[in-house]
């Protein structure tokens, strides 16, 4: 029995199948790179994970116990789909940083309103996390005083700190200037540890290839190619794949 | 009649005008929520509703609502109300002979009317102003809110309301600047705001100029009113939205 386990899973909007049937697995601390052209399923994937879409068909399991089932007719109460969440942490493509609240208030600010400790407990959990991103002398500053980079990274310590089994990525690095991804993505690796569960979807491809413990290959809703990095990278079977990695390793 | 006389007798009248300015405020600003929510609900019959009753309201001058308010409840149903509030005053109270608690007394009934009809006008141009507000906050604010296990009031609360309330104050400034001036329309239905108080000087003293000079006493509170929205403004510049 895996960690996650993500069965059969069927999404469309409208005419369009965006999820044609997915399948896969990943174990507890494994780092999952989700790659693939856009229009492919990936986003929508995370966002199914994440309750933020729900699948027609197919299955959710975390630890065994299935907390999506999109053959069930009744509709999920709001109250379970927000427990359901909370196995997720997603960091978005544009921060979604809130505005009106500094570094430190970003962070705290859902520990509070679901009562996860003392004011005390949060906060110091909330400047301990801050400091694993590099970013405690802008813990006074609100996002727009942030550089787009600074931003992603408060996103990445906002979903840390409600301890979720599985972080998602959703490409955290698409809305960043070239010299600022870098440091995001050193954050990212920083957090591989035997615990911490990612599912990054990326169209950094190097980084894909160092960080990863398993990549996935997407391409019109279905998982064209799956497997370690090396084979996925080095030694792809699929004709898409071949074709995908050759787009992205052409020079310019 | 002395200046100062002529002035007291204006601020009466100024006075009414701000009581109808205040009152409202004070059931326009909330009122203004729930219809902004049934305009955006998701169940058409609501929406359309409201979308209707909406029209209506903004698509009839506030004089001839304040017409309709006052004189239907007697012409449609045989019963009206407001004269029977005023008979119901005079008959029950002893009035004092002149000055502010006078005007009010002798107009309970017409003020009634006036302000059921302010009230329902602007709740639904605020409510306007809200649904835009809040319709104009990004999708990705509510999603980033849920992942983090936040309720959905929770998420509107804590995360979209400020965000709205900074980008509606400028309009709504605007707008609350027009109400104090709209007050003026009460005069129809012979309610005694100020501009109603400059015609009873200009009828039985003969003098004109006081109807302008009224127009100080507008300025001077417009003038607050744009200086304490410049500090709301300001006070929300903290953040970029």
């Amino acid at each position: 029995m895996s960690f996650l386990e993500v069965k059969d899973l069927y999404k469309s909007f409208g005419k369009t199948e965006v999820l044609k049937g997915v399948d896969f697995t990943l174990e507890k601390g494994e780092v999952l790179s989700i790659l693939g052209s856009s229009g492919g399923g990936k986003t929508t994937l995370l966002r199914c994970l994440n309750f933020l879409e729900f699948a027609e068909k197919g299955t959710i399991s975390i630890n065994g116990k299935v907390i999506f089932d999109g053959s069930e007719k009744r509709t999920l109460k709001d109250e379970e789909i927000r427990q359901n969440r909370l196995h997720f942490g997603l960091v978005f493509q544009s921060f979604n940083l809130f505005p009106q609240y500094n570094v430190l208030q970003n962070i705290t600010l859902a520990p509070t309103l679901l009562k996860r400790g003392s004011v005390e407990q949060i906060e110091e959990n909330a400047r301990k996390l801050i400091e694993k991103v590099g970013l405690l002398d802008k813990i006074d500053n609100y996002p727009c005083q942030l550089s787009g980079g600074q931003q992603q990274r408060v996103a990445i310590a906002r979903a840390l700190a409600l301890n979720p089994d599985i972080l998602c990525f959703d490409e955290p690095t698409s809305a960043l200037d070239p010299e600022l991804t870098g440091e995001v993505l050193k954050v990212i690796k920083s957090l591989k540890s035997n615990d911490t569960t990612m599912i990054i979807v990326t169209h950094e491809m190097e980084f894909a290839k160092n960080v990863s413990d398993k990549v996935i290959f997407m391409a019109d809703g279905v998982i064209e190619e799956m497997g370690t990095p090396a084979q996925v990278f080095d030694n792809p079977q699929s004709l898409k794949t071949r074709q995908f990695l050759n787009k992205s390793l052409e020079e310019i | 009649m002395s200046f100062l006389e002529i002035t007291v007798f204006l601020a009466n009248g100024f006075i009414i005008s701000l009581i109808i300015f205040a009152v409202t405020l004070l059931i326009g600003v909330p009122l203004g929520l729930p219809i902004a929510f049934c305009s955006m609900s998701k169940f058409a019959p609501i929406r359309a509703i409201s979308k209707t009753f909406v029209w209506i309201i903004r698509g009839i001058p506030l004089m001839l609502q304040i017409f309709i308010i006052y004189y239907v409840p007697g012409l449609l149903f045989g019963n009206p109300i407001f004269s029977q509030i005023d008979r119901y005053i005079i008959s029950n109270f002893t009035i004092p002979n002149q000055g502010l608690s006078h005007l009010i007394f002798t107009n309970a009934g017409s003020l009634c009317a006036v302000l059921i009809a302010f009230s329902l006008n602007y709740a639904c141009y605020f409510s306007e102003i809200y649904r835009g507000g809040i319709e104009s906050i990004s999708q990705g604010q509510y999603e980033a809110g849920y992942v983090l296990g936040l309720t959905k009031s929770q998420v509107f609360k804590k995360i979209v309301l400020k965000q709205v309330v900074k980008r509606i104050v400028p309009p709504m400034s605007n707008e609350i600047i027009t109400l104090i001036k709209d007050t003026a329309l009460a005069n129809c239905i012979m309610l005694p705001e100020i501009i109603k108080q400059a015609k009873e000087l200009a009828a039985t003293q003969a003098l004109i100029w006081p109807l302008f000079y009224t127009g100080v006493f507008y300025l001077i509170f417009v003038g607050v009113l744009t200086i304490l929205f410049g500090r709301i403004e300001k006070k929300l510049n903290y953040f970029k939205s």
